[in-house]
């Protein structure tokens, strides 16, 4: 199991309870979609896997890290389990391409020999070898969001979690992403994504989570955006 | 931490601090003043305390005997002068070696000392010297309330006012140095707030693909580190040439003041020390309060 909760709730310090009882298990390979109107709760569940978020009551089990028995200094560790790619792409202006994604491997001290590699390998995996020497802001959004996933995958995390990532694309890139995100978990990296994009979950059909007002209201296997 | 690691953090320091431009400028600046006072005080301090010691080496007390004191007395006296604490040396001078002295020193004025040779005025008489200069007035006090002692006399005034300059300087400098000290760490903390901000994205990269705590700190502290060391390299220099050129003008009016040698390793110790101390406690603040990690 990489992910297991039991009744867990988030109440933000402004008293808002974004989260409420939520339990559920993500097998290890899993696709999930989450789904759920605005302000549902599917940011902060995401924000509790990788500790940006605190859950104020429950327990919860993430790639093999007990929430119960944590220890903050050791959230980074857990951080190298988990990639996580956003609607915004988050890149570094100043930075290639190619340096964007060697950045997530020279922080956490990989040997230079590997980052050379393993850089080499993502920009196959994500089709932008020919731009590796390019900046960001050369770049579409889908492209960009490809070197965004490609730096969260830069140490090879068990779980890759994405916050609405086709959130600013148009349909042909959005769909250009969830093949790439498919391809990567057929290569046995877990793949959770929280969404709006009614097609994709459709026309992909996978397990679909939904969220309302901080409650798990569905946990549907192969499912499909509306409730029939 | 890896060679490259550190290699790569200060990279980051140095661009930082050359993008940080007039901030990094003012804060060097006021590190440098700050330090330069206290190299300045630093050698006040050291050359006051060598005169002190100096003075009080040359501090007697002089202990003038009654005359009826016996022979038996005096060796008594002796004893017990060398058994009190602080007492660094004992000198015992006769009555009439005293007077062979006093008609030595004015040989011209032989007339004054006719007739004294059979009648000798001056008493038996002890000269001391303590190993410490703020003890002066007590033993001189004790001593005078022994029974045989006539009279004890010592440079009171001297010695106090010495302790009493050091203890004011010490004074000053500590208030002044503090003040200062606050400000170039304010001063500090300010300008790695820019590199904080300014950098706000990468750190956010670096938390989500995990990179350690110190990993993510370190940047800011060797900037830290460096405004301190380069503010305490200026004055440094500085005060070496200053001192050197005041080692060898005073040398012309064989003052007596510490030789270069013996400043040097003090000055550099305390300089650097502070230096690299003010700017990673700004350093500090400044994470302490802006960076996430
Ligand atoms: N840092 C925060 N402090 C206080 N309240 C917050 C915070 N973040 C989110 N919330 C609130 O928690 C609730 C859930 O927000 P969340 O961002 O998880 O929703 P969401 O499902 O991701 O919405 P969207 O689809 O718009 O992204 C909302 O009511 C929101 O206002
Ligand atoms: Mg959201």
């Amino acid at each position: 199991m990489l992910i297991e909760m039991q009744h867990v709730f988030k109440t933000y310090k402004n008293g808002v309870v974004a989260l409420s009882d939520i339990t559920l298990s993500i097998d290890k390979g899993e696709f999930v979609y989450l789904i759920g109107p605005s302000g549902a709760g599917k940011s902060t569940w995401i924000k509790l896997l990788y500790r940006e978020e605190l859950p104020s009551k429950g327990k919860m089990l993430v790639n093999g890290f007990d929430f119960s028995r944590f220890k903050s200094r050791h959230t980074h560790r857990l951080r190298r389990t988990i990639g996580v790619v956003f609607q915004d792409y988050r890149l570094i202006e100043r930075l290639t391409v190619e340096e964007n994604i060697a950045f997530a491997m020279e922080v956490v001290e990989a040997p230079a020999r590997d980052i050379r590699r393993r850089v080499n390998e993502l920009l196959y995996l994500v089709g932008l070898k020919a731009h590796a020497k390019r900046f960001p802001r050369e770049l579409s959004g889908g492209e960009q969001q490809r070197v965004a996933i490609a730096r969260a995958l830069a140490n090879k995390p068990e779980l890759l979690i994405a916050d609405e990532p086709t959130g600013n694309l148009d349909y042909e890139n959005s769909l250009q992403i969830i093949k790439l995100l498919e391809e990567i978990n057929l290569q046995g990296t877990t793949v959770v994504m929280a969404t709006h994009d009614r097609d994709i979950v459709n026309r992909f059909r996978r397990r679909v989570l939904e969220l309302s007002e901080g409650r798990l209201l569905r946990d549907e296997a192969k499912g499909v955006y509306d409730r029939q | 931490m890896k060679l490259r690691t550190l290699r790569r953090h200060l990279r980051d320091a140095f661009r930082s601090f050359l993008r940080n431009g007039w901030m990094s400028f003012a804060s060097v600046a006021t590190v440098a003043i700050t330090l330069f006072l206290v190299g300045v005080f630093i050698l006040a301090a050291l050359n006051i305390d060598h005169l002190a010691r100096q003075t009080e080496s040359q501090v007697e007390i002089s202990i003038y005997l009654k005359m009826d004191t016996s022979q038996d007395e005096i060796r008594k006296i002796e004893a017990d002068l060398n058994n009190l604490p602080h007492v660094h040396s004992v000198r015992f001078v006769p009555r009439e070696e005293g007077l062979a002295w006093l008609k030595e020193t004015y040989a011209d004025e032989a007339d004054l000392f006719v007739g004294l040779d059979e009648d000798n005025p001056l008493p038996d008489a002890f000269f001391i010297k303590t190993d410490e200069p703020a003890r002066t007035a007590e033993l001189a006090q004790t001593i005078q309330s022994w029974p045989q002692v006539e009279t004890v006399r010592y440079a009171q005034e001297e010695v106090a006012k010495l302790l009493e300059i050091t203890t004011v300087i010490r004074q000053i400098m500590l208030v002044v140095v503090i003040g200062l000290a606050l400000t170039a760490t304010f001063l500090i903390s300010n300008t790695i707030k820019l590199t904080i901000v300014s950098r706000r994205e990468e750190v956010e990269v670096m938390r989500l693909v995990g990179a350690s705590k110190w990993y993510i700190r370190m940047p800011y502290f060797i900037e830290g580190a460096l405004i301190g060391l380069l503010g305490a390299g200026i004055p440094l220099l500085l005060l070496v040439y200053l001192y050197q050129q005041y080692v060898e003008n005073t040398e012309i009016l064989s003052m007596s003041v510490l030789s270069m040698q013996s400043v040097t390793v003090p000055l550099i110790v305390a300089l650097f020390g502070i230096g690299l101390l003010i700017g990673i406690w700004g350093s500090l603040s400044s994470i302490r309060k802006f960076l996430r990690t």
